[in-house]
């Protein structure tokens, strides 16, 4: 028997969710488009007017990227649970928490970092103050993987689930709140020219803890869910 | 030595009967408490100088909100003791914790909702202190949910504790951030909600109520602990037993 070190482990599954992604696009755009049109619903809903949009674009952008973040969760451990693939892995001699963090990486790679990435464009849609395109970007790159980590909680308890998809929402969008206020509230400083140096620390001391916590959940969690 | 002492309520009959002996004491001792409480803070504690009679609500709304916490805390440490020590009947109790926790921080949503309406004018503002409570209330009915969502209640259990662990840990997060975030959105807070220091003559009434209103919630608790093991249990012998002695005494 071969030992397969942690390290080479973490790149496997990485490596194995990345390639899965890949061969199924849909999964990685759709979600994108999802946050492209909900932002676009807005200057419809609220009207055009530059002052008011540029007002709320920090909160648009954000309650977006959280609800893309949620529509995409389904993928973390749906599939994998569906085929059996998800026992095995739970079976393997690695720690649960190699794995875990493993398929959350991967899922902040094919979410997280499409978010981040299109999202400058959509701050020009929504005509964002100029000083917070930094912020923005700042807030997005520590607080998507919060999203990531704390998400996976809530898709392991309610994967063994047949309608998960409601409760999932119920479950971690109360979770999400504070990396939301923080996030918004950096950039509405940031557009006033104020330092926010306050706010990304607390989002990086949120990360950091969730980091460190949240496999452990999704571990224990994941056991009751493959029972 | 502890575990000696609480080996025997791992049982669940012996939790049963347990629960059933102290639930008619906890019940009359919260009529009692709270039939004086009451009267107490209506008709005799003096009316505030500023709010007048409107400030009687707060005998119902703060011990609501107090337990309303005091209850999600306790069910994180059932939920706790039931993943380390692998207690089932904690989960047992976590679950009959869930929803009356959850409909205390409902009334003291609508109790304050009620008191804000002649003092600030409003019925809603989105004060630091009532959003932390709405949020409370969205993590109570999470835990609701995800325990009924599952078919075998066991898991259900475990499921729901992991979720209140995790609820709990975010708790003050939540709660310093919303505190936060009001304060840099709005500048000036309504800061009345902040304890008025009381008088004696408040203070005491209060006090009748808040136990009162302690000792139903723990009532309430067995009521719904003795419920969830009849129902973990159900195909066991000692709960045929009960129910056929039970249906004997009703048919005489």
């Amino acid at each position: 028997m071969t030992q397969v070190s942690y390290r080479a482990a973490f790149g496997l599954i990485v490596k194995r969710d990345l390639m899965i992604a890949f061969r199924h696009r849909d999964d990685i755009i759709n979600p994108l488009l999802f946050f492209v049109i909900v932002v676009t619903l807005f200057p419809l809903g609220v009207g055009p007017e530059s002052t008011t949009l540029s007002r709320i674009a920090p909160g648009i952008i954000w309650v977006a990227a959280l609800l893309a973040t949620l529509l995409s969760l389904d993928r973390l451990f749906k599939s994998d649970y569906a085929d059996g693939s998800l026992e095995q892995m739970l079976l393997s001699p690695q720690p649960i928490f190699i794995l875990v963090l493993a398929k959350i990486v991967a899922h902040w790679l094919l979410t997280g970092l499409p978010l981040i990435l299109i999202a400058p464009l959509l701050a020009v849609l929504l005509h964002l103050n100029e000083h917070s395109y930094g912020a923005l970007m700042l807030t997005l790159l520590l607080g998507t993987p919060v999203l990531s980590l704390l998400g996976a909680i809530g898709v392991a308890l309610t994967v063994g689930i047949k309608k998960g998809g409601v409760l999932l929402s119920l479950l971690v969008l109360p979770l999400y709140i504070p990396v939301l206020i923080f996030a918004t509230s950096a950039i509405d400083t940031a557009a006033m020219n104020l330092p926010y140096n306050g706010q990304l620390a607390i989002i990086a001391a949120i990360f950091f803890a969730s980091l460190t916590l949240a496999p452990f959940a999704v571990s224990a969690a994941l056991k009751v869910s493959t029972n | 030595m502890m575990w000696k002492w609480l080996h025997p309520y791992a049982n669940p009959e012996i939790s049963y009967h347990f629960a059933g002996k102290i639930l008619p004491w906890c019940a009359r001792l919260a009529f009692v408490f709270l039939a004086i409480g009451i009267t107490w803070a209506l008709l005799f504690a003096p009316a505030d100088y500023q709010q007048g009679d409107t400030f009687r609500i707060f005998y119902l709304h703060v011990p609501a909100a107090m337990l309303s916490m005091g209850i999600y805390l306790g069910m994180a440490i059932a939920a706790l003791s039931s993943l380390v020590w692998q207690l089932r009947l904690a989960d047992a109790t976590a679950a009959a914790m869930a929803p009356i926790g959850a409909t205390f921080t409902f009334i003291a949503l609508i109790t304050g909702a009620a008191w804000g309406k002649p003092m600030w004018g409003t019925w809603w503002i989105w004060d630091a202190r009532l959003t932390s409570e709405l949020i409370l209330l969205f993590l109570y009915l999470g835990v609701i949910a995800l325990h009924n969502a599952f078919e075998d209640k066991n898991l259900a259990g475990k499921a729901a504790g992991i979720l209140a662990l995790v609820g709990v840990i975010n708790l003050p997060i939540i709660k310093y951030s919303v505190e936060w975030w009001n304060t840099l959105h709005q500048g000036a807070t309504v800061s009345k909600l902040g304890q008025p220091s009381m008088t004696a003559d408040m203070f005491w009434p209060f006090l009748v109520c808040f136990i009162g209103f302690a000792f139903l919630v723990t009532a309430l608790i067995c009521l719904r602990f003795r419920s969830e093991i009849l129902n973990r249990n159900s195909m066991r012998p000692w709960v045929r037993e009960l129910v056929a002695t039970e249906e004997k005494a009703h048919a005489v």
